[in-house]
């Protein structure tokens, strides 16, 4: 069982509520609110207006960049471009369309006549097209991923922990869809040119990782599926890496530049069905839970579904519910409205209605160290919350705060309750802030300097 | 159907989850380490030793209550730690000292110690050995007379005059001409079997001689993932293999086991050396810190003018912390020894 990480937490799964619930189809929305900016990367540019006609797969938004082009996930008419909000925070412009319940496929989609026989060009131009991203929240666009990797991975990885509390959407894809997700691993070896693709999974889910080890045998594909000890967080890439293949990213860098790639199993799934179908990125499988919603549910949505619908559909929210969460319970961000639709990299919403965080009224570090037996980047978390709340840019350089990938496990933790991540948020925009300040101070002296040589 | 428009939400940082443990909690469980050693000194010492103890905690308590309200900082006795630190202190002490001057200790430890730094977590030396330290310093007289508890057990009320008191083990071992040292270790070994030595039935601070009832706690702690083992086993195993290498008189076997078992290296070892504030954070750390711990421990006992070095060893650790925590930080996410060696050159 690989799971050679150091530290890490081992929080409730919570994932009893909807493990056993199969994936299920949201009714039609009447309108659906796309983002154009579901990716890591500068937002698309719409390409429609208000009145369009729109058919399911129809390109919505292009790319400059990097970055991922965007589709209407129902058919219908354009109602509005405007700023909405959505999950990652402020409002972005957003294309609304009214679905007229055609579910009408767009002549764009087009299944290849013989997927088998694409070459790997033709393979890695079908996911740009199809607006794959890393699904698993980091919206990272896959085509990049691949045409950056080829050549110099020698391992590509499924990301099956699934390692966040709650969210069983990948978990129940392994007991429903092991064909796509087997297919898509086979794709993915094959424009790689490797021998085997490896899925990580947590031991906790040994029903998925039975039905894969099936599937595989029967499909005589080029996978194998690698048992990982239960411990957030397992599903951060470097951790994954490191558990799969003993490396270690270094400090700044990607999976590449240790001949590793990791892709989500949503992505893997969502690659399978654009090579095989022509169908690109219009759904997503959320994981509906949380002490705030009556039936906890894994619901498959069209991409912009309002997330109001999404909680309808599990028999609504509480009363007393008082923070909704777009993510894992770990890393996810709270929301200040239910206003906000469901996008790429949504594969869980959360509501609260107990109190699941204690918080303290004036938290004080005890130094009991815990944070640091915890964290998986090898960070001191308690001296870098003390520099962060002074402001001091250079010590928090010092101390690598920007190789803290925020996955809470120290606040998570911590027997005073720090708000240590909320903290390094802060500390890591300080370091930005300072580092474009020096900057453009520099350029400003060397313009200078070249206007009092050009002056001489 | 929910009313999504009036939903009361509120927006915090990730993680929405937190553990369940708390700075309360963990000092719960030292306070339950703590009492089977506690129960051991009533039946030792006599009852006095829980009324010290609990005139020491009501001290304390009472400083930290009165400092943050005069100084209109938020209350924090609800975290007990100055509990903790009340024992402690009484556990140091031995058992027939004055109530008042135990206050004194209390006042210093509490105030001066940890509430003028900024309270839990910013004091730089242990507050219960400090208030020792103080109280050494003050009352050399008091604080070096100990009960015999084969005569009698200290009166609860009343003065002192009456107790027969006996050197500790420590004072059998101290010396610097040979004869006499052997002579008075083969006393030591005669008065007191090994076996009495762990149990604890020999004099002594109120909390410290039960050797047996204090690794029951340690291993309680270390169980509950309070304390590491880092810290105790580096300094008992520094001791051990000090005393083992370097007798003073007798066999190697015997002066090493009455040196380990004798005096406060037990109490000190899982109790005062693993205090969060004042050792060093990771287990690296830590391992130094109580190597360092064991060393000036032999140090002041073979060469100091006290029997006893647990506690300045530990205080004078206490101030390497800092240098300690910047030289044993762990290793960088990414940087493999090969690189390491590779960017060295």
């Amino acid at each position: 069982m690989a799971q050679a990480f150091f530290g890490g937490v081992h929080p409730h799964d919570m994932k009893a509520a909807t493990n056993e619930k199969a994936i299920e189809q949201l009714p039609a929305p009447a309108q659906v609110v796309i983002p154009m900016s579901q990716h890591f990367g500068a937002p698309c540019t719409p390409l429609v207006k208000v009145g369009d006609r729109v058919k399911v797969g129809q390109k919505i938004g292009e790319f400059r960049g990097l970055g991922a082009p965007i589709h209407a996930s129902v058919s219908g008419t354009v109602k509005a471009v405007e700023p909405r909000p959505y999950s990652m925070g402020g409002n972005v412009m957003s294309v609304v369309i009214d679905n007229d319940m055609q579910d009408e496929v767009s002549e764009e989609v087009q299944a290849p006549a013989n997927p088998d026989a694409l070459s790997v060009e033709e393979m890695v131009e079908i996911v740009k097209n199809a607006g794959i991203v890393g699904m698993g929240g980091a919206t990272f666009p896959t085509h990049v991923k691949i045409s950056g990797g080829i050549g110099k991975v020698d391992t590509v990885i499924i990301n099956g922990a699934e390692c966040e509390p709650y969210i069983t959407g990948d978990h129940r894809a392994m007991l429903e869809r092991s064909e796509e997700i087997i297919g898509g691993a086979t794709y993915l070896a094959k424009m790689f040119g490797v021998e085997k693709v490896v899925i990580g999974v947590e031991v906790n889910k040994q029903n998925g990782i039975d039905k894969l080890n099936e599937t595989i045998a029967e499909k005589h594909a080029p996978v194998v599926v690698e048992g990982l000890r239960c411990r957030y967080p397992q599903g951060g890439e470097k951790q994954l890496c490191q558990a799969i293949t003993g490396k270690q990213v270094p400090p700044g860098g990607l999976p590449s530049n240790i001949g590793c790639a990791v892709f989500n199993i949503n992505t893997t799934c969502a690659i399978y069905k654009a090579i095989t179908t022509g169908m690109p990125v219009v759904k997503k499988v959320v994981t509906v839970s949380g002490s705030g919603v009556e039936e906890p549910k894994n619901v498959e949505c069209p991409i912009g579904t309002p997330v109001s619908l999404l909680f309808d559909f599990c028999g609504g929210l509480k009363d007393g519910t008082y923070k909704l969460i777009a993510g894992g319970p770990m890393m996810g961000m709270a929301q200040y409205t239910a206003d906000i639709p469901v996008a790429k990299g949504t594969g869980c919403m959360l509501a609260f209605c107990e109190k699941e965080e204690q918080t303290v009224e004036h938290p004080q570090c005890i130094r009991c160290g815990k944070c640091v037996g915890v964290c998986p980047m090898h960070l001191e978390p308690l001296f870098l919350y003390q520099y962060a709340s002074k402001g001091l840019v250079d010590e928090l350089n010092d101390a690598h705060i920007m190789d803290c990938m925020e996955c809470g496990a120290c606040a998570y933790t911590c027997p005073a309750r720090l708000h240590l991540t909320h903290m390094f948020k802060t500390g890591k925009q300080l370091v930005k802030d300072a580092a474009a300040k020096a900057k453009a101070a520099a350029e400003a002296k060397k313009a200078a300097e070249e206007a009092k040589k050009e002056g001489a | 159907m929910t009313d999504y428009k009036n939903l009361k939400l509120i927006a915090t940082s990730s993680p929405h989850i937190r553990g369940s443990e708390t700075t309360r909690g963990i000092m719960t469980d030292v306070i339950i380490a703590m009492l089977p050693a506690l129960a051991y000194a009533c039946i030792n010492f006599g009852l006095r030793a829980l009324t010290l103890t609990a005139v020491s905690v009501a001290g304390c308590i009472f400083f930290e209550w009165l400092y943050r309200r005069l100084m209109k900082r938020p209350q924090s006795i609800q975290d007990l730690s100055c509990v903790v630190t009340g024992m402690l202190l009484a556990f140091v002490c031995p058992v027939q000292i004055p109530y008042w001057m135990i206050l004194i200790g209390d006042f210093f430890a509490i105030v001066l110690v940890k509430q003028l730094f900024g309270g839990i977590g910013k004091n730089f030396v242990n507050p219960a050995l400090a208030g020792r330290a103080i109280l050494l310093a003050s009352y050399a007289g008091s604080m070096t007379s100990w009960v015999d508890p084969a005569v009698n057990k200290a009166a609860i009320l009343g003065s002192n005059v009456d107790v027969v008191t006996a050197a500790t083990p420590l004072a059998y071992m101290k010396g610097t001409d040979p004869v006499a040292l052997a002579e008075s270790f083969s006393n030591l070994t005669g008065t007191y079997s090994v076996s009495q030595m762990f149990l604890g039935q020999t004099g002594g601070s109120l909390g410290e001689v039960s050797a047996l009832l204090l690794i029951i706690g340690g291993v309680y702690l270390i169980w509950r993932k309070v304390i590491n083992w880092q810290t105790p086993v580096a300094y008992i195993g520094t001791v051990a293999v000090l005393t083992f290498l370097f007798p003073k008189a007798g066999s190697a076997l015997d002066w090493m086991l009455y040196s380990i078992f004798g005096g406060g290296l037990m109490l000190g070892a899982f109790f005062m050396a693993t205090d969060y504030a004042t050792s060093p954070v990771t287990k690296k750390g830590q391992l130094v810190f109580g190597i360092g711990c064991g060393l000036f421990t032999v140090l002041i006992r073979y060469f100091g003018s006290y029997n006893e070095g647990v506690c300045y060893s530990i205080m004078v650790m206490n101030l390497f912390v800092a240098l300690i925590d910047k030289y044993t930080k762990p290793t960088r996410f990414g940087i493999v020894k090969s690189e390491k060696e590779a960017s060295a050159k």
